[in-house]
């Protein structure tokens, strides 16, 4: 009794730990959402990325032939579709732009985007890809609420359109879309879905392979966990 | 029959042609089929077991990684992300790895811990506890140079911190950083020679310590959660009888033991396998950037109650002196305890509190060791550093005059 009195201690101390960085350390990030077993939207997402990201962005840990494979795309449509700058499937992604170039055209270099999903979360990748606004002193001519200072123009203006910060005499500081772009909010939030779906996707290629495999051995694991408490018991039978 | 029969003897001969040239047989029956242990081991006591098989895991797994990893600033980052993609079944390679670095510690906790509610490092056990805490203490250096290894942002940050520390010495101090890093800041030399100490140089002082350790033990004999010695009551052959052999008996036990925990490693490995950032933390997801300090820096878990009395110490040297003493402390536990009997089942309300208080201050210094060290965490801190000590300098004098129950003669 007294053991499981301290299991409890620690088990209660764990709880508590977790829940405790976690309001500790994040912002108020909008939740993105995604569905990473959604193929469609991952296939959605990588038209996007191509379209809108990779001009200046590289993905250099993925390959064309992997994600053709994980979302079901024919080495045809991949040539067609997505590989803008490559010439072989089994290529990384690449931007075209010299990193030296781009160093000097906006402060830094754009980084790759291949851990990006993993490193900062989806929900902040969402959350910062629609929280650009009107700034008349920055070079770019927008900011950022969520990374102040950012030096990546708002390359999705044509979709989302215009936003402009408010902060209103009741003290409410919120984003607002003045121009609005082709994209109704629902349309764009769900385009910036995909997208980070995607980012998500290639962040760990094989999250869904993995966890699949998971459930087996869990399940092997419990056959073989029976199996040795029976012998177990057998063995310590004549023992008083 | 006949064809056994000829096996069998066949198997004999080549039996005593070993035995005559190396103890095959009479270390097979000394330290297994003819070893005993008490028969009332609870869970507590399957932890030692379950240190050993993830020591296997991570000799195996390390192995598997050295043949794909490029231990290079150049390459290093680049090399844990092709070893996750490219090679094959490398992902789950790597995320054994990882996650077993993780519940060593665990393990090892818990490991200490029974030692502690059972008192398993007093008299005569008190060189296979030291030994234990050296065992610790070299796990601690090959887990912090394992960690520089994949070259990420909190890799990086990390060590740089962590190495300062030794900055804090007086006179010697920056010199000995420097010889650490083996340059003026964290480098490619400071990776390649973390890369030689994490794969040759630790794991080879782990193994021959352990190896030491179950000597020691083997030595003596087992503790059981009683506190008793269940050698002071033999049968007629000389055996222990409140002990059963170690085969088949122990290892049938340990065998499901190993299997539950095989299955809780696999929900780590295969469905969290960075456990929301606290096994894989977030920053180490982008490549080591000199010129880009992270905003929070924070050890892994297992370090963070001594990074929580580090920075709760105002002082630099007075931090590091404290951190220092936090993990040197327990090595001399058989002799601040002062308590005539072993095991907490026998011992008064003072040593159960005492223990109880400790285990609180101890979780809690890992909690706050993550969090930001301001306002009210460096207070918590403090207070729970304070409580941390005072378990271990006042034991001296809580443990002597704490009432005890009596102790059976054999184990319930």
């Amino acid at each position: 009794m007294k053991i499981n009195k301290y299991i409890l201690i620690i088990l209660a101390m764990i709880c508590s730990f977790n829940s405790g960085i976690y309001a500790a350390t994040q912002k108020t990030l909008e939740k993105a959402n995604n569905d990473s077993g959604d193929v469609s939207s991952l296939q959605r997402g990588a038209r996007n990325f191509m379209n809108y990201c990779s001009g200046c962005h590289s993905a250099e840990y993925i390959r064309y032939d992997v994600i053709g494979e994980d979302l079901g795309i024919t080495q045809s449509q991949l040539k067609k579709y997505l590989m803008f700058n490559a010439q072989q499937s089994f290529d990384t992604i690449n931007t075209s732009m010299e990193m030296e170039d781009a160093a000097g055209w906006f402060g830094q270099a754009p980084p790759d985007l291949s851990l990006m999903a993993r490193a900062k979360s989806t929900d902040y990748v969402y959350t910062f890809l629609k929280s650009f606004y009107i700034d008349s002193s920055s070079p770019t001519g927008v900011d950022n609420s969520i990374l102040a200072g950012t030096s990546m123009p708002n390359v999705l203006w044509e979709l989302q359109g215009h936003q402009e910060y408010i902060n209103d005499e009741s003290g409410s500081e919120r984003l607002e879309i003045t121009i609005p772009g082709k994209m109704s909010e629902e349309d764009f939030n769900s385009f910036l879905r995909d997208t980070v779906n995607f980012l998500e996707y290639i962040s760990e290629p094989i999250k869904n392979e993995r966890q699949a495999l998971g459930v087996k051995v869990l399940i092997f694991l419990a056959f073989f966990l029976v199996l040795a408490y029976l012998l177990k018991k057998e063995i310590w039978k004549e023992v008083k | 029959m006949m064809k056994d029969k000829k096996q069998n003897e066949n198997s004999g001969k080549i039996l005593s042609w070993i035995d005559a040239r190396f103890p095959y047989s009479e270390t097979m029956r000394e330290h297994i089929t003819e070893y005993y242990a008490s028969k009332n081991f609870n869970i507590w006591y399957v932890f030692g077991v379950l240190a050993m098989v993830v020591l296997v895991i991570q000799l195996l797994t390390g192995i598997f990684l050295t043949m794909n990893y490029k231990p290079s600033s150049a390459e290093a980052f680049s090399s844990v992300e092709y070893i996750m993609r490219d090679v094959e079944w490398g992902w789950l390679i790597r995320y054994m790895h990882s996650t077993g670095a993780s519940f060593f510690f665990v393990v090892v906790y818990l490991h200490m811990f029974r030692a502690m509610l059972y008192g398993s490092y007093k008299k005569p056990r008190e060189l296979i506890w030291i030994i234990g805490m050296l065992i610790f203490i070299v796990l601690m250096a090959e887990a912090f140079a394992g960690y520089l290894l994949p070259w990420g942002q909190m890799s990086y940050w990390g060590a740089q911190v962590i190495i300062s520390i030794f900055g804090a010495i007086p006179f010697v101090g920056e010199a000995l950083v420097e010889i650490i890093r083996g340059d003026y800041s964290i480098s490619d030399i400071t990776l390649n020679r973390f890369f030689a100490l994490h794969v040759i140089a630790l794991p080879l002082a782990l193994i021959a310590l352990i190896f030491v350790h179950i000597v020691a033990l083997h030595e003596v004999g087992s503790n059981n959660p009683d506190g008793i010695e269940i050698k002071d009551h033999k049968n007629e052959d000389g055996i222990p009888v409140d002990g059963v052999a170690f085969h088949p008996y122990h290892t049938s036990k340990d065998l499901v033991a190993i299997i539950a925990f095989l299955m809780i490693f696999s929900v780590v490995v295969f469905f969290a396998p960075d456990m929301g950032g606290y096994f894989l933390e977030y920053a180490n997801f982008e490549k080591a950037n000199p010129s880009a300090t992270p905003e929070h820096i924070a050890p892994v878990w297992y370090f963070t109650p001594y990074y929580a009395i580090l920075r709760a110490v105002p002082d630099k040297l007075g931090g590091a002196i404290a951190m220092g003493l936090s993990v040197l402390l327990p090595l001399f536990l058989p002799w601040l305890d002062r308590s005539k009997v072993k095991s907490i089942r026998y011992r008064g309300w003072i040593y159960k509190t005492s223990l109880s208080l400790f285990v609180i201050s101890f979780i809690s210094l890992g909690v706050l060791g993550v969090l930001p060290a301001d306002g009210i965490y460096v207070s918590m801190a403090r207070f729970f550093g304070i409580l941390y000590f005072a378990f271990f300098l006042l034991m001296p004098y809580y443990s002597a005059i704490d009432k005890t129950k009596p102790v059976p003669s054999r184990v319930t």
